[in-house]
Formats: structure tokens, C-alpha cells, sequence
């Protein structure tokens, strides 16, 4: 009887711990573009050893499971405990207000208040998270190639027709394609924003397509159709699929890559001393030369059975200390203020790193207004949504340009009016 | 000689007796009785009742309710998918699906990208039913033949059907893409390097042969089943009425085999009509939504939109359903049908 008790007891057990977090449990669910993975399992295995009580487990998925399966894990009330995300604003009804359980809430406000907007509801002040790096697009040489062709890499001041029209001259002779840009409505909004595109209407709900974004679509379009763009990329899926061109350039297929500096870590490992590539800024449109801002936060979600660990390990993720070491192996731009301002030390030989990180730095200060608000605005991604869906439609000779610009109106009507 | 033992008992009570000695046996005795009791007591049908009871409580919860759930959410609006939270709007989304200047051309549409996938859906089931049909009968004939290495032969056919779909989707990726396989073993006859996926025609074809390849096997399987079950004595009195092989094809093969090549078509239809997974890792609905179906129509606007529109999905997966409710009724008929004829022959 007693033999039948334990049996009963540890299948009872087994079930709890199926449904249920134990106290002290607090899982991660992560992302990475690079080698940011490695850094954050060693951070956490320092904060396990000094924290026993609290057991940390670190789920590594790919960005496509963030991107789509979390959201309707959220939308159930369920979803792990602390999340690395992107689309940070408009899933902010579902993260934890992080202000009374912090050891010193001030220290966030002063060291992260910058971007705490992208991630928390309109008009709160709660914190939610903090950024894990700052992102900013930007484009990417094949500095070899454009070398091996004997074309000059174009200045800083260069539009996007100078970049296409070198990129083609490399493309003739080095037998490769000219241009890519990832299938994502983020990576084309900072050329539209180039180009004088505004997303923002007057009452914070979106506006039309405008003609500013019209300018560099239109463009884009073309250099599709003549093959300037690796078309493969933007017709390789259907609806608002993510696909990046990252693979084309590490393999040396590419003259010149429209993608972010979330790539310098990847291209670090990847392209090692296969070929000389470097960052050069955003091309610049009719009205500015801007990239488009972001990065991925960690945000703690509300669901969470364990508020008061899952604070006690955003407090210690958030240490300046823990931040600095984690964007120095990581290779990102970092978030916290005070890292930000003082030497940081990047943990890398590769020369191309160091001055692509630089490059970066320094091009951020071109960025436009309109780039810096969206990352904090709610509809930014039901906008890039249709614009990617449509314009592939475009590419892949469905659709007219001007019937797919009506199109991106009404989806993103629909949406708005669906939520 | 040994001495046989001698038994009072009749050998069907030794039987039981020997039976209830083992565990297995004896559980089977206790349950045995009150089923006994419970079956004088309310008669067979009763009985039928308790034993399909744990079927149907199986039934009710994973198929019936999230069938009746997912009507619940067609009627309703919004991005939440707890139901409580959700908008009822009535037949609002069925009305967005069916907004339509004219149902031939999708771009009349408010939903057009369902409609591109309905006639995407269309086509394909046209064409790959077909060719599924005449792949998998074609197959089936020559594995009926006196092959040398027959089993190897039937096992190389079968392979794929083993495989995951998503597997075969990535197989077929990895060769038909730029730096794929195909273009490598182009090469050396001048092609340029040509990308299969991103053309229209030839993301369809591939859609089509891909899909065909990983599941001939299967179909291939239940016709060389009929084919074996069809007396040999009738292709041998054929032979001696010199009858053409055509001739024994049209007059004897395939009467005999049309019930087996009926539920293969109806097989293959509600398959087809359901396609998704090896079609959606292989050309993830493009180009354009050139390849996009309806199931992955279903799956953009559910889940893996920005901002999904579970309604709208769950509207068009209740109209799929009806589609699938037809073609499994055909498929009824038309068993029942062969059925009543071999009855009578």
C-alpha cells in the first residue's frame, strides 16, 4: 500500500510539474541573432551559483517562435516568465510592471528610460523590461568585391540610386547580385523615412501610405524587376514571413546588404577572414539618410507565478557590470546609459567589427525623427506587415504597384479596426 | 503409452477456470460478471453504450468542442484568443470572406488573399490528384509485375511516405534552391544557375511533384493490394484468348481494381485539399501567394500574423471543413455504391 502511495504521489508530481512553475522557478525565452546565446548562459549560470534559490531555465527558440507563437501564448494568459522580444509595444498590455519589486527603480529610470516607452502600455510609467542592445539598419559592403570589380565604395553622403547603380557595376563584373534588403517592413521603413515617408497620423493611428514611402517602394519595385535586388528574398514566402539575406552575404553573393548591426556578431563568425566587408551607414533619400532604430528587450510577462524572482533576476541582468560584459562578448550596441557613455572594450580581433560598431555609433545620429518614434508606437508593426505581404505580391508580378499601395490602406485599416 | 487424464468437466468450464488462474484472467472475471448482469438487465444496445462511451467522452472533448469552439470564434472578432474577451459580431467574418466582386478574380475581393488561395487550392488539387492518381497506379503496375528484387523495389517507392513532411520539404528545398543541387547538376550543360522557387510555374510544379513524390508510395500501396487480390485465372484465360494487353487492362484490370482506385482518389482529394506542411517549408506560399492554400491562409491569419485575426481564420477552417464533409460523403457513396455492385455480382 505504502508502495502504491509513492507511485501515486510521484505521478501526481509528474502532472503538477507539467502545469505548473515551482516556486523559485524562472524561464527565459530566448532568441539569438549571434553569439549572444553562449553570453547569456554564462551570466546566469554566475546568478544561479549566487542564487540557489532561485533556478533560472533558459529556453532557446528561434525568432520565428518569438515572433509567432509567443504572442498567442500571451493572448492565453500563459507564456514564460521573462521573454526576449521585438515587437515590444504592441504586446505591452501583457508584460509585468517590474517598478515595486525592483531593489532601486530609479536606477532603471535613469539608465534605461530612454527606450522604457517602447515597452510599456501608452501613458504608463510602469518598467517593463530593458533593451538588450540598441539596433540600427544600416547597409553592409562586400568590400572585396567591389574592390575585385575596381568600382568605388560610394561616399557617406550617397543616395540610394548611387549605392544601386555601383552595387549593379560590381554585380556585372564580380557574377553576383548587386543588392539585397531582409523581407521585413522594419528594414524598408528607414529608406521610406529617407525619402520623407510618415506612418503617424495626426490622431497616433496610421496614415495613408504616403508619397514619401511611394518614392522608395517604387524604387525598390524596379530593382527587383531588374534584377538589381536578389528577388529571391522578398518572393521567397508568402504574407509577412521574416527572411533575412544574411546567408547570400556571408557567402559572398552580395555586393552590398541592406540589413542591422545585429548582423556584426553573426558576420564576426560566419565570414571570418573570408572577405574585407565594412558598414556604410543608410543611403540617404530625398530627406534624410536615416536607418530605422530598435532591438530587443527583455520584458517580464504579468503571467508570471514568480514576480518577486523574476525581478531579482531583471535586477541582476540589468547591472551595469552584467551589461557592459554582455555587450562587450556580445558585439551589440548597448541600451544602459552608463555603458553607453563609458569605454566599451568589445571582445573581438576582427577589425571589421570594431569599425562597424563604430560606423554604426556614428550613423545613429543621422536618424530622422520619424525613425525613432515608431519603435514606441502600436501600429508600426500591422504597418510593416502590410507592407511586406503587398509589395511581394508586387514583385512576384500579382499585383500593380499602385493597387498594392490601396491594399496596405485597407489591411491596415482592417487590422486597426479588428483590435 | 502415457494415460490420458480423464475430466468431469466440459472442456469450455476447464477453460475458464484455467483462465481465471492467471491475473490477466481473473480481472477479466471480475469485469466479466457485472457486464453480464448489466447486459441481462438493459440488453445489448446498453451494452453497446458502455463500451463506446470512453470512445465517445474521446471524441466530444478533442474533436467535437473545438469543433463547436472554433464555430464560437468565427462569429467573433478581435486579436484575443481567450473567448470571453473576444467581440461577437455575428456573421461578420463570413461576410468579409465573401465580399467579392466576382469570386473568379481574387483582387475583387475584401479577403483576397483567401480567394487567391482557394483557387491556388483549386488548381492544385486538380492537377495533383491526377497526377497522384496516375503516379501511384502506374507505380502500383509495375510493382505487380515479376520484378527481381520486388521487395527492395516496393521498399525504394515506400521510403518517402516514411519521412516527415517537413523533412521532405527541406530535402527538396536544399536541391531546388540557387545553390541547390538542380542548378549544380545543370551546370555542366551551359543552364545558368536558376531559381526554381521564386517562378511562378515552376514553384507550382514543384509544389505538385514534391508532394506527389512523398506520398505515391502510400496510394501505391492500397492499388497493389487490389491488384494482388485479382484471380490470376482471369489474365490466364485472357492470355488464351490472345486478348491485347490494353484490352486486359480496360476490360479486367481496371474494373477490378475501381473500388481500391476510389477511396485512393477520395484519399488523395482530402489530402490534397489539406496541403500545407511540405508546401510550406518548400516555397513558404510564394512567390507572391502564388503557392499559398488554404490551410496556410489559415494558419498567416490565426497565428502568425502580427496581428492575428483568429475569427476570420476560424470562419474560412469551418468553410474548409464543409468542403472536406462533402468530399468524405463522396467518398461514403461511392464505397457503399461498389459495395451494393459487388454485392449483387
Amino acid at each position: 500500500m505504502t508502495r502504491m502511495k509513492s507511485i501515486g504521489a510521484a505521478f501526481a508530481a509528474v502532472l503538477l510539474s507539467s502545469v505548473a512553475a515551482h516556486a523559485g522557478d524562472v524561464r527565459i525565452m530566448w532568441y539569438s541573432d549571434g553569439g549572444e546565446g553562449e553570453v547569456i548562459k554564462d551570466l546566469l549560470a554566475r546568478f544561479s551559483k549566487a542564487n540557489p534559490d532561485v533556478n533560472v531555465i533558459l529556453d532557446e527558440v528561434s525568432y520565428d517562435v518569438i515572433k509567432e507563437q509567443l504572442p498567442v501564448q500571451l493572448e492565453a494568459g500563459q507564456g514564460p516568465d521573462i521573454a526576449r522580444v521585438t515587437n515590444l509595444k504592441a504586446l505591452a498590455p501583457h508584460w509585468l510592471d517590474l517598478r515595486p519589486l525592483l531593489a532601486d527603480a530609479k536606477y532603471w529610470d535613469d539608465n534605461f528610460g530612454a527606450q522604457a516607452d517602447w515597452m510599456r502600455p501608452d501613458g504608463s510609467d510602469a518598467i517593463t523590461g530593458f533593451m538588450t542592445q540598441l539596433t540600427l539598419t544600416g547597409g553592409f559592403v562586400n568590400k572585396t568585391l567591389f574592390e575585385q570589380a575596381g568600382v568605388e565604395i560610394p561616399g557617406p553622403k550617397a543616395t540610394w540610386d548611387d549605392w544601386a547603380a555601383a552595387a549593379r557595376k560590381v554585380a556585372d563584373s564580380q557574377k553576383v547580385f548587386a543588392m539585397a534588403i531582409d523581407r521585413s517592413g522594419h528594414r524598408v521603413t528607414g529608406p521610406n523615412i529617407s525619402y520623407g515617408a510618415n506612418y503617424i497620423a495626426a490622431d497616433g493611428k496610421p496614415a495613408p501610405l504616403d508619397q514619401g514611402a511611394k518614392e522608395f517602394l517604387s524604387r525598390f519595385v524596379k530593382w527587383n524587376e531588374d534584377g538589381t535586388v536578389n528577388k529571391d528574398v522578398w518572393v521567397s514566402a508568402a504574407g509577412t514571413t521574416y527572411r533575412s539575406a544574411a546567408e547570400d552575404f556571408i557567402n559572398g553573393g552580395l555586393a552590398y546588404y541592406y540589413s542591422g548591426s545585429w548582423q556584426v556578431s553573426a558576420f564576426a563568425q560566419k565570414i571570418g577572414d573570408s572577405f574585407d566587408w565594412v558598414m556604410a551607414g543608410s543611403p540617404c533619400g530625398t530627406v534624410a539618410c536615416s536607418g530605422m532604430q530598435g532591438g530587443a528587450g527583455m520584458v517580464s510577462v504579468k503571467y508570471t507565478k514568480n514576480p518577486k524572482d523574476v525581478a531579482k533576476v531583471m535586477d541582476y541582468l540589468a547591472n551595469a557590470d552584467v551589461q557592459k560584459e554582455f555587450a562587450e562578448r556580445s558585439l551589440f550596441i548597448p541600451a544602459h546609459k552608463g555603458v553607453a557613455a563609458g569605454p566599451v572594450d568589445f571582445k573581438t580581433d576582427n577589425p571589421h567589427v570594431q569599425a562597424a560598431l563604430k560606423a554604426f555609433v556614428e550613423s545613429a545620429g543621422q536618424t530622422a525623427a520619424a525613425a525613432v518614434k515608431l519603435p514606441g508606437w502600436k501600429w508600426s508593426d500591422a504597418y510593416y506587415s502590410a507592407i511586406v505581404a503587398r509589395i511581394s505580391q508586387v514583385i512576384a508580378g500579382e499585383m500593380k504597384l499602385d493597387d498594392a499601395y490601396a491594399r496596405i490602406d485597407e489591411d491596415i485599416k482592417a487590422k486597426v479596426g479588428g483590435n | 503409452m502415457a494415460e490420458k487424464t480423464v475430466s468431469s468437466e466440459p472442456p469450455a468450464k476447464a477453460g475458464l477456470r484455467q483462465a481465471l488462474l492467471t491475473p490477466v484472467g481473473l480481472a477479466m472475471g471480475i469485469v466479466d460478471i457485472p457486464m453480464r448482469a448489466w447486459q441481462k438487465l438493459t440488453g445489448l444496445n446498453g451494452m453497446a453504450g458502455v463500451f463506446l462511451a470512453p470512445n465517445m467522452v474521446i471524441f466530444s472533448v478533442f474533436v467535437l468542442l473545438p469543433l463547436v469552439i472554433n464555430f464560437i470564434y468565427s462569429t467573433t472578432s478581435g486579436g484575443a484568443i481567450f473567448l470571453p474577451n473576444r467581440t461577437y459580431v455575428g456573421a461578420e467574418q463570413y461576410r468579409i470572406l465573401f465580399d467579392c466582386g466576382s469570386y473568379l478574380d481574387p483582387s475583387t475581393c475584401a479577403a483576397d488573399t483567401f480567394w487567391a488561395a482557394v483557387r491556388n487550392t483549386a488548381v492544385f488539387v486538380v492537377f495533383q490528384v491526377t497526377a497522384m492518381l496516375i503516379a501511384a497506379l502506374a507505380t502500383a503496375l509495375i510493382l505487380n509485375r515479376e520484378l527481381s528484387n520486388r521487395g527492395f523495389w516496393r521498399a525504394v517507392f515506400f521510403f518517402p511516405v516514411l519521412l516527415s513532411p517537413v523533412v521532405v520539404g527541406l530535402i527538396w528545398k536544399w536541391i531546388l534552391q540557387r545553390e541547390g543541387l538542380l542548378n549544380y547538376a545543370l551546370s555542366p550543360f551551359g543552364f545558368e544557375p536558376f531559381s526554381w522557387l521564386s517562378d511562378r510555374f515552376w514553384a507550382f510544379f514543384f509544389a505538385v511533384f514534391v508532394s506527389v513524390w512523398a506520398h505515391m508510395g502510400f496510394y501505391a500501396l492500397i492499388l497493389l493490394a487490389g491488384l494482388q487480390a485479382i484471380p490470376k485465372d482471369l489474365y490466364e484465360a485472357a492470355a488464351m484468348d490472345k486478348a491485347s494487353p490494353t484490352r486486359i487492362f480496360r476490360r479486367i484490370t481496371l474494373p477490378l481494381l475501381m473500388p481500391n482506385l476510389i477511396v485512393v482518389l477520395v484519399l488523395a482529394l482530402i489530402r490534397a485539399v489539406q496541403i500545407f506542411d511540405e508546401v510550406f517549408v518548400l516555397t513558404g506560399g510564394g512567390p507572391g501567394t502564388s503557392t499559398m492554400y488554404i490551410t496556410q491562409f489559415i494558419y498567416e491569419t490565426g497565428f502568425a500574423s502580427s496581428l492575428r485575426n483568429p475569427g476570420l481564420a476560424s470562419a474560412a477552417s469551418i468553410l474548409m471543413g464543409i468542403v472536406l464533409v462533402i468530399l468524405t460523403l463522396v467518398q461514403l457513396a461511392a464505397s457503399s455504391r461498389n459495395e451494393k455492385k459487388g454485392t449483387r455480382r
